[in-house]
């Protein structure tokens, strides 16, 4: 029992890293990468809110009907997101301002809905607090590691400690927007070269934290992948 | 005045692009640009909800919020006013138009959890613009997210044929491609300034 929940742990970090392997907060990942501070620190706060609103929604989910279930998550996620901001608002002001709009984006963040529908919903609560500590450790893992490349290589500092001879030798571009989606693509092609499979299986739609909502449109890029892949296994 | 408004709306769409720029809204941008026809629609839905969102949450904001002090509910009134906004929509939509409906309805629900959406409505109260500026600023940032998705998805088109090494197939390719494209919208930086001087 307890190996299982071992499991789901280490799911999240490295298996299906929400960021990089199920592909779920692009805007919050690109965004507070900039440098390693910020990134950690939104890391910690989306995982915070990813725990509790997973054991909340685990908790609740025979009572809430299947048909408003997505409201009801919404709320559920909303009010940890504003519980988590008053926090730091309180206790690290100067985190509080440089995530600025992007700490009430948790709200919409793919990842914590995602688990809500994927995992919170038909686990028990155990089980989903295991889930969310190991997405949430997973997301930040990610945050991190794109963090320190645009830093390091962008700035030529860590957690702003200037580093002495990168400093004068550093790529500005990379903490640029355009940095951003370079840095996220090539770790993804990375994580995709590793594990030798472009994107995993059970990603396609039913990974899509709005599949629920659009289920219409079919022609998105997860499906797309999913489709891709399809197509190389039944080469080989 | 007119000057001002129309500095806000070249600078949403242009410098502080959306997309580009300041990273909201990537699902779509990267989901929903496969096709020109495609991004165009769910670039016209977004601006249309992104207006009439603006439009609903500045006098919650002016009128309920801050009077009564609770500013700390704003995340939490904002996405459900936008949610269910977007169902209404859906709904009058469908019965008043369907010819709209069909063409729009189904980039609509997923519009609900888009963080371009919530973020215009966040950031036009953080700026302490009013509602003629904001409503400017949320038009701004709807055409520029439409602007971005049209290129991109005519980027993507040309895409189709090329063979890139296995690992970078899919996502990170579009990635790639999307960096470029941004690094294009790094030019207009100062454009405004000298536009309008």
């Amino acid at each position: 029992m307890n190996k299982n929940y071992l499991k789901i742990l280490l799911n999240g970090l490295i298996k299906e890293n929400p960021v990089l392997v199920l592909v779920l907060g692009t805007c919050p990942s690109l965004a507070t990468t900039t440098n390693v501070t910020d990134a950690v620190g939104m890391g910690i706060a989306a995982t915070l809110v990813l725990i509790c609103s997973n054991i909340v929604i685990s908790a609740l989910r025979n009572i809430i009907p299947d048909k408003v279930r997505i409201p009801c998550y919404i709320v559920v996620i909303a009010g940890f997101v504003t519980v988590v901001e008053m926090l730091l608002h309180a206790f690290v002001p100067s985190l509080y301002d440089s995530l600025g709009v992007f700490l009430s984006l948790i709200v919409v963040n793919c990842i914590i809905l995602g688990r809500a529908e994927m995992f919170a919903n038909k686990n028990n609560v155990v089980a989903s607090a295991f889930d969310g500590i190991g997405m949430g450790l997973g997301f930040t893992l990610a945050l991190f590691a794109m963090a320190t490349i645009r830093e390091v290589l962008g700035a030529g500092s860590f957690c702003g400690i200037s580093i002495p001879i990168l400093r004068d030798y550093c790529v500005p571009i990379l903490r640029d927007a355009p940095g951003g989606f370079f840095v996220f693509g090539v770790l993804i092609a990375i994580v995709a070269a590793i594990t030798g499979k472009q994107h995993l299986k059970g990603a396609g739609c039913a990974g899509c934290p709005s599949a629920a909502l659009c289920g219409k449109l079919g022609n998105c890029a997860q499906a797309e992948q999913s489709a891709e892949q399809e197509e190389g296994t039944a080469n080989a | 005045m007119l000057k001002s408004l129309a500095i806000i709306l070249m600078t949403s769409v242009l410098v502080n692009n959306y997309v580009l720029s300041k990273f909201l809204g990537i699902c779509p941008f990267l989901g929903v640009s496969k096709k020109v026809d495609q991004a165009t629609g769910m670039g016209i839905a977004v601006t249309f909800v992104m207006l009439l969102a603006t439009a609903v949450t500045y006098p919650i904001q002016t009128f309920l919020l801050t009077p009564f002090g609770l500013e700390y509910l704003q995340t939490i009134v904002f996405i459900l006013v936008i949610a269910s906004l977007v169902q209404l929509v859906e709904i009058v939509l469908k019965r008043y138009l369907p010819a709209l409906s069909r063409s729009l309805g189904v980039y609509l629900p997923l519009i609900t959890t888009n963080c371009a959406v919530l973020g215009v409505t966040i950031n036009n109260v953080t700026d302490g613009y009013n509602f003629v500026e904001s409503m400017v600023s949320s038009l701004g940032c709807g055409l520029g997210f439409l602007l971005a998705m049209v290129l991109f998805a005519g980027v993507r088109e040309k895409m189709e044929n090329c063979n890139p090494p296995k690992a970078f197939r899919g996502l990170p390719l579009t990635l790639t491609a999307a960096a470029i494209v941004s690094l294009s919208f790094m030019g207009f930086a100062g454009i405004v300034d000298n536009l309008f001087a």
